[in-house]
């Protein structure tokens, strides 16, 4: 079958890989009609993520019909199934109590050592993200192997086209994650930093939650744009001083929840973050963190903050004392997916939420790698690419 | 074992390899010990590591155990460069859904002893401690086996005691292999 491979820094390529099959009694085999690119999938194209390996196929976003089923798998030929970008069994202490991405079970044994030596405990596996989380096959590609078919996939109903359903495999449950950690109390303001997909939809989610205004932080015109179509007010960093913005529009107060969307690539010619830019380089940090310092300086005192950003590794000037002082309340992880899917789906189903608004283009598997050079080069314009395994290649010129 | 303070042996910064640790007729002084919470009663935990011939299941270097009794079992475990070791190992100790206890009957090509502990814990399930204790042999033989046995005991340890959990709380034991045949390859 054809699958995007990652083959090192800005070198992804469609190449032929063998086809997937049913390995343990939980698995189905899904065959993928929508795999989406996700900013995070940035993160390994740009290099930023250790113990990748040439040839990984990436993809975390992704759904199809399931082809295959093993023994013990509850689905059955033929359903249309959204995948969780977490690995879970649904069956350890950790998944018992929903914590799906703390998941005992879901990553092999041989590659619990790094997580275990890095973060202390490992975590679940991921699909398509480092063998670090698991050295799964991800869904960028024709057919995904999915272990723990009876817990994680979320069948859809039939009528409901791919691209409504999609983003529920990472996106949309982690921005709503991103939302419910900021614990938003009705009348708040909620500022929210990067309008990524993740950012949009926990702008959509906080106002669902009950926060009065909510505050988008980007430098993308495009993306404040849609921030604003959701009722967001906005500001653009290249052009305000954030946060003068934010303590004057709330009175002196700041924000009483604010939400890091942006993570370890934060963009922006900071001080801070250039002198995060040498160290990244030299190997003496390896995380560039503007977003969560400006986030913690700006929230008000006994605040929350909610950090569904991607961190990997070690940061500093970390304003920890600013944390402390004004008592300050984190929240963060990986996300739950599989704990929002039935949820998320209704509330799509009911048109609470917009997801198809944030798709920017369409296009074939076999352009993934255009794909890819298009979203890191052009992010105003590109929100979001949905790669189509089934589309031809001259459909979509 | 440090007097100190209560923390486990394995853990002890003084003397990791102290003999010991609480194993009867402790044969060996390289020891890996590690504890596991498996999500379920202590009585299926226990039962399902008493019958030995389930342990290759999980455990990765073990290529086959052969129950010969109660209390008798003949184990073949994989040594570098294609050879495989052998031994017959006694049971010592066992009290029903708390604790199993082995060592190496004479004549054994690589002496060793264990000692796997149950402990209810409630609501969580079973907490695991597993104490395992080789002595390689002498000679070029032996140098290679205490390469083995030696060096990454305690990363074996780990790895099968985590397959023991995933087999007993899932049902199968994670992999990242994408068909059948890729996994025959990789094996555990």
């Amino acid at each position: 079958m054809k699958a995007l491979a990652w083959h090192g820094k800005h070198d992804v390529r469609i190449d032929n890989v063998p086809d997937p099959g049913i390995v343990n009694p939980r698995d189905c085999v899904i065959k993928v009609t929508s795999t989406a690119i996700c900013g995070s999938d940035l993160h390994l194209y740009d290099g930023y993520i250790p113990t990748m390996k040439a040839g990984d196929v990436l993809g975390h976003e992704f759904m199809g019909e399931v082809v295959e089923v093993g023994a013990k798998s509850t689905l059955k030929k033929g359903q249309r199934v959204v995948v969780p970008f977490t690995i879970a069994c649904g069956s350890c202490y950790h998944c018992g109590k929903h914590q799906y991405s703390a998941c005992d079970n879901g990553l092999p044994a041989d590659n619990q050592d790094i997580a275990q030596t890095l973060y202390g405990q490992p975590m679940s596996g991921l699909f398509g993200y480092s063998h670090m989380t698991g050295g799964y096959a991800g869904g960028q590609a024709e057919y995904v192997r999915v272990p723990f078919s009876d817990i994680g996939p979320i069948v859809i109903p039939d009528g409901v086209e791919d691209d409504k359903v999609l983003f529920l495999s990472d996106i949309l449950p982690t921005g709503w994650q991103a939302a419910e950690y900021a614990e938003i109390e009705p009348g708040d303001t909620v500022a929210v930093w990067g309008c990524g997909p993740v950012g949009l939809f926990a702008v959509q989610s906080a106002f669902l939650m009950g926060a009065e205004r909510v505050i988008a932080i980007d430098h993308f015109p495009r993306r404040l744009e849609l921030a604003a179509k959701f009722g967001a007010e906005t500001l653009n960093f290249e052009e305000t001083a954030v946060y003068d913005a934010l303590m004057t529009m709330t009175g002196g107060i700041g924000p009483d929840a604010v939400i890091d969307a942006v993570g370890l690539e934060a963009h922006g010619l900071f001080v801070d973050n250039i002198i995060d830019q040498i160290k990244a380089s030299t190997f003496l940090g390896t995380d560039r963190t503007h977003a969560i310092r400006q986030a913690i300086l700006a929230c008000r005192k006994g605040g929350r903050v909610s950090m569904p950003a991607v961190y990997g590794g070690f940061v500093d000037k970390f304003p920890l004392g600013a944390f402390m002082e004004k008592g300050l309340t984190l929240k963060t992880g990986q996300t739950h997916v599989q704990h929002y899917l039935p949820g998320l789906l209704n509330a799509i189903m009911e048109g609470k939420i917009d997801t198809e608004f944030l798709i920017s283009h369409r296009m074939p598997l076999t352009d993934a790698p255009k794909g890819y050079k298009m979203f890191h080069d052009q992010q105003n314009d590109v929100t979001k690419i949905v790669l189509k395994p089934g589309m031809s290649a001259t459909a979509a010129a | 074992m440090a007097d100190t303070d209560d923390a486990p042996a394995s853990a002890s910064k003084q003397d990791p390899t102290a003999a010991g640790h609480g194993v009867a007729d402790a044969k060996g002084d390289s020891v890996s010990g590690r504890a596991v919470t498996i999500n379920k009663p202590a009585a299926e935990v226990y039962a399902y590591f008493r019958d030995f011939a389930n342990l290759p299941s999980f455990m990765e270097n073990v290529v086959s155990i052969n129950v010969k009794d109660d209390r008798t079992s003949h184990w073949v475990v994989k040594a570098p460069a294609g050879r495989t070791v052998e031994w017959d190992a006694i049971v010592t100790e066992d009290q029903k859904d708390r604790l199993i206890a082995w060592t190496s009957a004479d004549g054994a090509d690589v002496p060793n002893s264990g000692r796997i502990e149950f402990a209810d814990a409630g609501a969580r399930g079973t907490v695991v401690t597993a104490t395992i204790l080789y002595d390689p042999p002498a000679g070029i033989v032996g140098k290679i086996v205490a390469k083995m046995f030696q060096r990454e005991p305690a990363i074996q340890a780990r790895r099968d005691l985590r397959r023991f959990k995933q087999l007993l709380e899932t049902g199968e034991i994670a992999t990242p292999a994408k068909n059948a045949q890729e996994f025959e390859e990789m094996g555990l």
